[in-house]
């Protein structure tokens, strides 16, 4: 049974369809990637599967448990990096993880060792507003990590990052799939995709329009640039 | 209530009051807006003692209110900012904890704000405010006012308008409170009729109860996305 089971999936704004019929299974430890023009509904169902928005039909299981019946139970297996950190500019960066820490019910000892493998020890009683870009990002992946969750997901998290920012956080996102996490990433950029990810998604207009694992074929950024522009899209960045 | 509700709970009014120490933006605001709305209604209302008196407790929910209508702005745009609400959103925590913890977190700045008032109101207005059962009265107006608003700033929070939305959704909701606070505290303040303050404060007692159990009841509803 796959960790992460998406059947006959539709989200609907109104009258304003965001996913048309939606089906994939995501194995334990698969790094997929979700490609697609803006609009294709990479973020929409990034937020299905974190529980922030309701499915209008069908059905998303994450570990056996329903989203959204059982909601509670699946977001314990969440981590979430958006380009928005989704955190408390007005606390610290080590307040800000013992505020999530007790959230989710995580050892206070993990804070520490968070902020150490993020590399923001030094910084960590400073005021999150204090901090760069990148280092709310980092903060943001020490967030999501706190917990030790089976899923994480990525919402377009290199948006606003230099070179070094992003680069620190490819290696973080390594060591996580080393770790045998699941991580299911929307991004914009061919080359980091096809270097990242084990599987590739290309969603276009709400459908999934290419998927790597049905089509048996290791898939390199030129080829998902000819694929986004076959399904439509034309601004995907083949390099970083 | 659970174990794992409570401590949820108080992790997020723990986390709003460490935020507000920090900065004292909300009560900043809220504190030097009451100022001067109760100095300039005392202006206002400078030449008729009598006037004075008859409005006292109407000024002092009316400028309780409106800084609560500030506070709550600001603190959910303070929530709003790095996606405070969303990151709470996807934690294991049930929607009813977040909301009695943003409850306890608004409730606390809106009471501070009505007792520093008192002794201001006493000076300006020559009245007893600086009394228990005043203070009474402020802890369970603004209760009423803190559930009312907690609820609608996260309605809210994902609308465009929602800086003059609040005032104009929140106005009509919470002036069953308004009007139950101004008679009790007006009764109290004036020495006047206080069978009337006390079964005022009772009414008052029971929209706090009614409010409380329908907004946590909608809460979860209002904050989840469609």
């Amino acid at each position: 049974m796959a960790l992460i089971e998406i059947e006959k999936l539709v989200k609907r704004y109104g009258f304003v369809p965001a996913l048309r019929g939606i089906d994939l299974a995501v194995e334990r430890g698969e790094c997929v990637t979700l490609i697609g023009a803006n609009g294709s509904g990479k973020s929409t169902l990034i937020r299905l599967l974190c529980g922030l928005s309701k499915p209008t039909s069908g059905t998303i299981r994450i570990g056996g448990w329903m989203i959204p019946g059982e909601a509670e139970a699946v977001r314990a297996q969440i981590g979430l990096i958006a380009h928005k950190p989704l955190l408390y500019e007005g606390l610290t960066g080590r307040e800000n993880l013992v505020f999530f820490a007790r959230l989710y019910g995580a050892k206070p000892d993990r804070v520490d060792a968070m902020l150490e493998r993020v590399g923001l020890s030094k910084r960590a009683d400073d005021p999150a507003r204090a901090y760069s870009r990148g280092m709310m990002q980092r903060l943001s992946l020490a967030r999501a990590l706190l917990h030790e969750p089976d899923v994480l997901l990525f919402d377009e998290p290199y948006t606003g990052l230099d070179a070094d920012s992003s680069a620190t956080l490819d290696s973080i996102i390594l060591e996580t799939r080393a770790e045998g996490r699941t991580l299911i990433m929307a991004l914009h950029d061919f080359e980091r995709a096809a270097r990242l990810s084990s599987r590739i998604v290309l969603l276009a207009r709400g459908k999934v329009a290419h998927d790597s694992a049905e089509q048996g074929a290791a898939v390199d950024a030129a080829a998902l640039a000819a694929l986004y522009a076959a399904a439509g899209g034309s601004s995907g960045r083949i390099n970083p | 209530m659970t174990a794992a509700f409570l401590r949820a709970m108080i992790a997020v009014a723990r986390k709003d009051f460490r935020a507000e120490a920090r900065s004292r933006e909300l009560l900043s605001l809220m504190g030097l807006f009451s100022l001067l709305s109760i100095l300039i209604f005392s202006f206002a209302l400078e030449l008729n003692r009598t006037a004075r008196l008859e409005v006292v407790g109407g000024v002092l929910w009316v400028t309780i209110l409106f800084a609560s209508i500030l506070g709550l702005n600001r603190g959910m745009a303070l929530e709003r900012e790095g996606g405070g609400m969303d990151a709470l959103l996807i934690a294991p925590i049930p929607r009813g904890a977040i909301f009695a913890g943003k409850l306890i977190g608004n409730f606390a700045f809106a009471f501070t704000v009505g007792v520093l008032l008192t002794p201001i109101m006493s000076a300006l207005y020559t009245v007893p405010a600086l009394q228990p059962s005043v203070i009474g009265a402020l802890a369970l107006g603004t209760l009423g006012i803190a559930t009312v608003g907690t609820v609608l700033a996260a309605l809210i929070g994902a609308t465009r308008a929602r800086d003059s939305l609040l005032p104009i959704l929140m106005l009509p909701v919470a002036l069953p409170v308004l009007i139950a606070a101004s008679r009790a505290s007006g009764g109290l303040l004036t020495g006047a009729a206080n069978a009337d303050a006390g079964a005022w404060l009772l009414g008052l007692a029971l929209m706090d109860a009614i409010y409380l159990l329908v907004c946590g009841a909608l809460f979860g509803f209002v904050v989840e996305e469609g």
